[in-house]
C-alpha cells in the first residue's frame, strides 16, 4: 500500500511542479545555474569515466573474442555499440544518479528541514515548481549533451588504448568504427537518456521534499534517492529496449 | 486583525491542538506564550496554513483561509511575512538578495528601486554593510535581523515570528524585541510571536495568549501576566527562584 502511496504523492507533486511560473525570468535564472552545477560540472568526471571505460571495453573485447574467425575491425564496431547502446546512456545515467540525484535530494531535504521551503511557500511562491522544474529541464537538457560526450571519450578511450597496447591497430580500429552504424542506435539512446534524465531529477527531487526531521533523514533521503533512481533506470531500461526494439 | 475560532489538530489521534479560540489585533504585538510541545508552533503553521488543521475557522480580516483555493491562498501570502526560528534565509542568495527575493518574484519594480528598497530594509533592521554576505557569514542575531527585513520587504499586514529570540543572547535578545516592536507599530501590522522568552513577555506582549495542553490557558497583557492567579501560568512564568524574587519586589514596590 505504502508504494501506491508514494506514487501517488509524487504524481501530485509533479502536477505543482508542472503548473504555471510565477515570473518566468526568475525561473530562466534558475534554470542558467541549475545547467551549471548539475551539468556543466559533471562533464569532467563523465569525460574521464568514459575513456577509461572506453579504454576497458577495447581490451575486454580483444582478450575475451580473440580468435583467428573474428576480423580485428569488430573490437572498434564492438566498442561503439557497447557505448551507444548501454554504457553511455544506462551505465552513465546511474553514475548520475549517484552524483546528481544525491546532489538533488540533499539539496532540498536541507532546505526543507531548515524551512527554507515553508518560507518560500508563505511568500506564495510555489516552492515545488521553482526548485524542481529548473532541476528536471535541466538534467534533461544535459543528459543527451552528455551522452554524446561519452560515446565520443569512450570511443576515443579505445583508441588509445587498443593501439598502445598493440592489440588493434589505429587503421583496423577506425575502421570498426565506421562499419555497420545503425543510426536508430543513436535515437534510442537519446530518448532512453532523456527518460532518465527525468527519473533524476525527480525521484531525488520528491524524496527531498518530502523529508521530515534533521540532518539524518537528509543523508537517509539521499541514500535512498540514488538506490531507487538506479532501481528505476534498470525498469526503464528494461522497457525501453523493449518496446524501441520489438 | 486574525480571528480564530475552535482551531482543532490532531497529529496521529494525538490531539495537539484542543479549541483554541482567540483574537489577534492591528497594530500590537500579539504573544503565544507556553511550555515547549504545548503546541505553539502547531498553531502559528496552522493560522498561515502551513499545517492543515482539523476543524475551526482562521479569518484573516474576515476572510477563512482554510476555504481559500490555491491561487487565492498565494494573494494572501503575499500579505504577509514570517521570521522563522532558524531565520530560513536562502543559502544560495546573499544577504542582499535574500530581502529582495520578493520584490523580485511579485512586484515590477526596477532594479534601482529594489535596490533602494533594500538598502531601507536592511537600515531599518541597523545591518550596515553586510549587503554581500552569505547567510553562513553572518551571526544568528544578523540572520534573524536579515530574516525580519526579508519580511518586511513587501510591507505585509500580517507579520508571523517564531521563537524570534531562540539561540540569542539578552541583548541582541531586547534589540530584536524592540525591532519587531518598533515595526509592528510603524507599519500597522497585526504581528503574531511565539516564543517563551520571558523578557518578550514582559517588554512587548501587548496582547499574550497562553497555550497549555493545547487549550487557552489565559489570554492577557504584559501587566495582568504579573499578577494572574492562573496556577499553571505562573508555574511557567515563575519558574525561577529569580523570576519570583523579581515579582515579589514589583508587588512591593506597586504596594508601596
Amino acid at each position: 500500500m505504502r508504494v501506491f502511496s508514494e506514487i501517488g504523492s509524487y504524481f501530485l507533486l509533479m502536477y505543482r511542479v508542472f503548473s504555471r511560473p510565477e515570473k518566468t525570468r526568475i525561473y530562466w535564472r534558475q534554470l542558467v545555474l541549475e545547467i551549471e552545477k548539475l551539468g556543466i560540472h559533471s562533464l569532467g568526471i563523465v569525460a574521464i569515466i568514459s575513456v577509461f571505460m572506453g579504454g576497458i571495453i577495447t581490451l575486454q573485447l580483444t582478450y575475451n573474442t580473440s580468435s583467428p574467425l573474428m576480423p580485428t575491425y569488430l573490437i572498434g564496431l564492438g566498442n561503439r555499440d557497447t557505448l551507444i547502446l548501454e554504457f553511455s546512456c544506462t551505465v552513465l545515467s546511474l553514475m548520475m544518479a549517484g552524483k546528481v540525484g544525491s546532489n538533488i535530494a540533499s539539496e532540498i531535504g536541507s532546505m526543507r528541514v531548515t524551512e527554507q521551503i515553508d518560507s518560500l511557500e508563505l511568500m506564495g511562491v510555489n516552492s515545488a515548481s521553482f526548485l524542481i522544474l529548473p532541476k528536471i529541464i535541466a538534467v534533461v537538457f544535459i543528459s543527451p549533451i552528455l551522452f554524446i560526450l561519452s560515446v565520443f571519450c569512450g570511443i576515443i578511450g579505445g583508441l588509445i588504448a587498443g593501439p598502445l597496447s598493440g592489440v588493434v591497430t589505429v587503421a583496423e580500429y577506425m575502421g570498426g568504427i565506421k562499419t555497420a552504424f545503425v543510426p536508430f542506435f543513436v535515437t534510442f539512446s537519446i530518448i532512453k537518456t532523456l527518460v532518465f534524465g527525468f527519473l533524476i531529477a525527480t525521484v531525488p527531487a520528491y524524496l527531498g521534499y518530502n523529508v521530515q526531521g534533521g540532518a539524518l533523514e537528509v543523508g537517509r533521503a539521499s541514500t535512498r534517492s540514488v538506490v531507487s533512481t538506479s532501481i528505476l533506470i534498470l525498469f526503464f531500461d528494461l522497457i525501453l529496449t523493449q518496446l524501441l526494439f520489438k | 486583525m486574525i480571528e480564530i475560532k475552535n482551531i482543532k489538530k490532531s497529529f496521529e489521534n494525538r490531539p495537539i491542538l484542543k479549541d483554541v479560540t482567540t483574537l489577534f489585533e492591528k497594530g500590537k504585538t500579539n504573544l503565544i506564550i507556553g511550555q515547549s510541545g504545548s503546541g505553539k508552533t502547531v498553531l502559528l503553521k496552522s493560522i498561515v496554513r502551513l499545517i492543515e488543521v482539523d476543524e475551526g475557522e482562521i479569518l484573516f480580516d474576515g476572510r477563512d483561509i482554510r476555504k481559500m483555493n490555491f491561487n487565492d491562498l498565494k494573494k494572501l501570502r503575499q500579505e504577509m511575512g514570517m521570521v522563522f526560528q532558524g531565520g530560513a534565509l536562502f543559502d544560495s542568495l546573499t544577504v542582499a538578495e535574500n530581502v529582495r527575493f520578493p520584490m523580485d518574484m511579485f512586484t515590477s519594480m526596477s532594479a534601482g528601486e529594489k535596490n533602494k528598497h533594500v538598502d531601507f530594509c536592511l537600515d531599518r533592521v541597523n545591518i550596515k554593510g553586510a549587503h554581500h554576505l552569505n547567510p553562513s557569514e553572518i551571526s544568528g542575531g544578523m540572520r534573524k535581523r536579515v530574516a525580519i527585513a526579508r519580511a518586511i520587504a513587501l510591507n505585509p499586514k500580517y507579520l508571523f515570528c517564531d521563537e524570534p529570540n531562540s539561540g540569542l543572547d539578552p541583548v541582541t535578545s531586547i534589540l530584536i524585541d524592540n525591532l519587531i516592536k518598533e515595526i509592528t507599530v510603524e507599519f500597522d501590522i497585526t504581528t503574531l510571536i511565539n516564543t517563551h522568552d520571558m523578557n518578550s513577555v514582559m517588554e512587548i506582549g501587548d496582547n499574550i495568549l497562553f497555550i497549555s495542553n493545547g487549550e487557552n490557558g489565559w489570554e492577557g497583557n504584559n501587566t495582568q501576566v504579573l499578577f494572574t492567579r492562573n496556577k499553571k501560568l505562573n508555574e511557567f512564568i515563575f519558574a525561577s527562584p529569580l523570576s519570583k524574587r523579581i515579582r515579589d519586589l514589583r508587588q512591593r514596590e506597586d504596594d508601596e
